[in-house]
């Protein structure tokens, strides 16, 4: 805020706090000519009105509030951009746009001294909670797997984190892989799941309606229907089969998907009857006409290393018991 | 011609008359899409599976209707009525009185049209798309006219203090509106804010609780200062501290919005600005509460013969109530609890149901059979049963919302050892049922009194029992 501004919104707030109270104090004697508990001597539609002064308690209330408030903002932030008297309080760090920059601006508010209630809040879960996640972080999988404690953690972790988009069962839904099967686009081992929690990952099916053509969609959605057991026209699958060599680099050339071939791109197993964005003819063709991009964020910065390993290994064990 | 004729001075009656039995009617389907929207958080298959059935459309019919269809019409009815009887003169503009009138129906006719197909700006209070907002601020500027232009050629000496009320409402309605609702088209039905962002968020909530302070409080006060001595027949407790809690009220309310934003985005100097106007404003809200209380004094007996009285008073207790409530939910801490939990909701139907709807309804039935030439309402049996019917439906749904709001509050922040949440979203939700259920009672409570109104105001109207003549000149300022 330029100095313009902030003397513009002090002296505003200054002079309507300054209004009231000045109303309150000239009202507190009694000006109208009129003996107190009298009549004003005006009447309206047979309504009259008395001169009873303002009740003792009432008014005592509002200078207390009155004093209230100039402490208060003498103390807190609240007058344009003077600070407060009370060690440069404040919610938080604010105009943070990323998260590299939330954290220089911790640093830099902890030298400065100033007192942020957010990063207090955080600094002291981190020193009560911390601990117990860096104690969790040193078992491996099959520790964990054994530990009951550690399993409903992550459990607990995942709902609050992950079931907005997995579902609080992990079935998923349109578009959010299901986490408790063993269909894995990425890979389902431990270290695997961990590596997608922790550094996110983008899918990418490119469209193809541009270079295949409404005809070209058709005989592909065909083809990709034979592919996992089903029936379609004849001549149009082959015709599909034909052009599939475009979709064989990710999909394998059984379509087998990308997994089976120990490639990183995610590109599903199409013999299976897993259908993430849906497995009826139309959808299928939708995907080929418009593409498909998924995306699983990284929680890394988010949730730190520590805990995204307990969601990891619950992860894991939906699909693995013990 | 006119049905007022046989009045002196020529009031413009009809156009009191139009909205009086509007307010009624808005009233029940407004709070009857409450019941239903109520119900349906207890049982969502009430949505029918129907967009326009849905609970995000339904709502924002519920509070336009309840506040503006409802609300609005109530103040239209009252202002017209309240300025032309103490200002001892015919309104401005009859003209302009009609047009304000059915401007405002159509108005509320296309918010019923638009808000279920899904049009909005998603602005709350203020969904409405942009071509319905220009009618608005046109129906509203002639409202203004007609307004001011009656207190301007006034044949008292002074501005009685509901006309500063209704007075402050108006004006400030005014700006409000077209100031939040800056919006640049792209279409017939869609439209951008103009604000972006924090900024954008500040402007909503400017906007959004100065109408529940102008709107919702000041236009209201104008019709507590009128119906409460008129009903008691008592003077105004006192000229002095309605002067004090009028300028306060119209001065704090502006800047209360930021406590709607709290821990936001919103720079920390703006929260605290408004969380310290919003806990000064308590003590001239009380304000307004003390002078129509007491201007009962010496006439406390009239309570139990009086349910219209009943129902002003106790409005002036649920406006205690829930002005003292709204300065302690703008505390920051308390916030941190209370905000985004069913203890907002709770508060606002304290005031939206136990202050402004019963005030109004208070007013309606004070004004109604003095319109129609009656001596009084068909069946005063009615009106009481009304008033315990309204009063046990306000309690019982703002007691579930303290409980299931508070509950929500704390399980929301409820931590295991290990500092993961200890409840799911969904297991709170399902925490909530019981009192979800007591809250639709409550609704049920209160719109079966509004039918119960209806009932007894179309008697009234129908009924061949005249005022006598003697009887209701008294009631003209000589």
């Amino acid at each position: 805020m330029s100095t313009f501004w902030s003397a513009w919104v002090i002296i505003i707030t200054l002079i309507c706090l300054a209004f009231v109270f000045i109303t309150l104090y000239l009202n507190q004697k009694n000006y109208t000519g009129v003996e107190e508990g009298e009549e004003m001597g005006h009447e309206f539609d047979g309504i009259k009105e008395l001169n009873n002064p303002l009740p003792k308690w009432w008014r005592n209330m509002y200078w207390a509030t009155g004093i209230w408030a100039i402490f208060y903002l003498a103390l807190y932030p609240g007058l344009g951009s003077f600070e407060g008297l009370f060690g440069g309080w404040r919610s938080s760090n604010q105009d943070i746009r990323s998260i590299a920059e939330s954290k220089a601006a911790v640093v830099a508010s902890k030298e400065a001294g100033i007192r942020v209630a957010y990063d207090k809040e955080i600094v002291h879960a981190e020193e009560v909670f911390g601990p117990i996640f860096k104690a969790f972080a040193e078992k491996n999988i099959n520790q964990l797997l054994a530990d009951d404690d550690a399993l409903e953690i992550g459990q607990r972790l995942y709902l609050q984190n992950c079931s907005q988009c997995h579902g609080s069962n992990a079935r998923g839904g349109e578009g959010f892989p299901d986490l408790t099967d063993k269909d894995w686009l990425y890979g389902g081992e431990f270290e695997q799941i961990k590596q997608t929690l922790m550094h996110g990952r983008k899918a990418a099916m490119p469209a193809w309606q541009a270079s295949l053509g409404d005809q070209g969609i058709k005989d592909m959605t065909a083809y990709v229907l034979t592919l996992s057991g089903r029936e379609a026209k004849e001549g149009s699958a082959a015709a599909g089969k034909a052009q599939f060599a475009i979709c064989s680099a990710c999909h394998g050339t059984e379509g087998q998907g990308s997994l089976a071939l120990g490639l990183p791109m995610g590109a599903p197993n199409l013999t299976d009857d897993i259908w993430l964005y849906g497995g009826s003819e139309r959808a299928i063709q939708e995907t080929l006409a418009y593409g498909r991009n998924g995306v699983m964020p990284a929680w890394k910065d988010i949730l730190g290393k520590d805990k995204v390993h307990l969601i990891s290994a619950y992860v894991y064990s939906l699909s693995n018991s013990k | 011609m006119s049905s007022t004729s046989s009045i002196s001075p020529n009031y413009n009656f009809d156009v009191v008359k139009q909205f009086a039995v509007m307010a009624v009617v808005w009233g029940i389907i407004g709070m009857s899409c409450g019941v239903l929207i109520a119900a349906q958080l207890v049982w969502p298959e009430l949505n029918f599976d129907t967009p326009w059935l849905t609970f995000s459309r339904i709502r924002p019919l519920h509070t336009n209707a309840v506040i503006f269809a409802f609300g609005g019409c109530a103040l239209f009815a009252t202002s017209y009525y309240v300025v032309q009887r103490t200002c001892n003169v015919r309104l401005f503009s009859d003209k302009l009185a009609k047009f304000t009138f059915w401007g405002w129906q159509v108005i509320i006719l296309s918010a019923v049209i638009s808000l279920p197909l899904g049009y909005t700006t998603s602005k709350e209070y203020a969904e409405l798309e942009w071509p319905i907002d220009i009618l608005i601020a046109v129906v509203w500027i002639a409202y203004a006219i007609v307004f001011f232009g009656t207190i301007v050629k006034r044949k008292t000496s002074h501005i009685y203090v509901a006309n500063w009320f209704y007075g402050g409402f108006i004006l400030t309605v005014a700006v409000l509106h077209i100031g939040n609702s800056m919006a640049i088209p792209v279409s017939l039905t869609k439209s951008y804010s103009i604000y972006a962002g924090a900024v954008d968020a500040m402007m909503q909530w400017w906007y959004g609780h100065n109408a529940v302070g102008f709107f919702l409080t000041a236009g209201f006060l104008g019709m507590m200062y009128y119906f409460v001595p008129k009903q008691a027949e008592r003077p105004v407790y006192s000229y002095r501290l309605s002067v004090v809690h009028f300028w306060a009220l119209v001065s704090l309310y502006i800047w209360a919005g930021p406590h709607h934003l709290h821990y936001t985005a919103l720079p920390d100097w703006t929260q605290s600005i408004g969380m310290v106007m919003s806990v000064i404003l308590f003590v001239p809200s009380w304000g307004g509460m003390i002078n129509g209380i007491m201007t009962l004094s010496g006439a406390w007996h009239k309570l139990r013969t009086d349910p219209i009285l009943r129902f002003l008073i106790v409005s002036l207790s649920f406006y205690g109530m829930s002005t003292f409530e709204g300065p302690m939910m703008a505390i920051k801490s308390v916030n941190a609890l209370s905000h985004y939990t069913d203890w907002t909701v709770g508060h606002v139907h304290s005031g939206a149901l136990g202050w402004v709807a019963m005030v109004s309804i208070g007013s309606l039935y004070h004004m109604i059979p003095k319109l129609f030439g009656k001596e009084q309402m068909f069946s005063t049996k009615l009106i009481n049963i009304h008033f315990w019917l309204a009063t046990i439906g306000v309690v019982l749904y703002i007691v579930a919302m303290w409980i299931s709001g508070v509950m929500e509050g704390m399980m929301w922040r409820s931590v295991n050892a290990d500092g993961t949440l200890m409840y799911s979203f969904v297991e709170i939700v399902a925490e909530k049922k019981p009192y979800n259920i007591l809250r639709w009672i409550g609704g049920c409570f209160v719109v079966t009194g509004m039918v119960l109104m209806l009932f007894n105001v179309i008697k009234t109207i129908t009924s061949d029992k005249r005022a006598d003549k003697a009887n209701n000149l008294a009631a003209q300022p000589a």
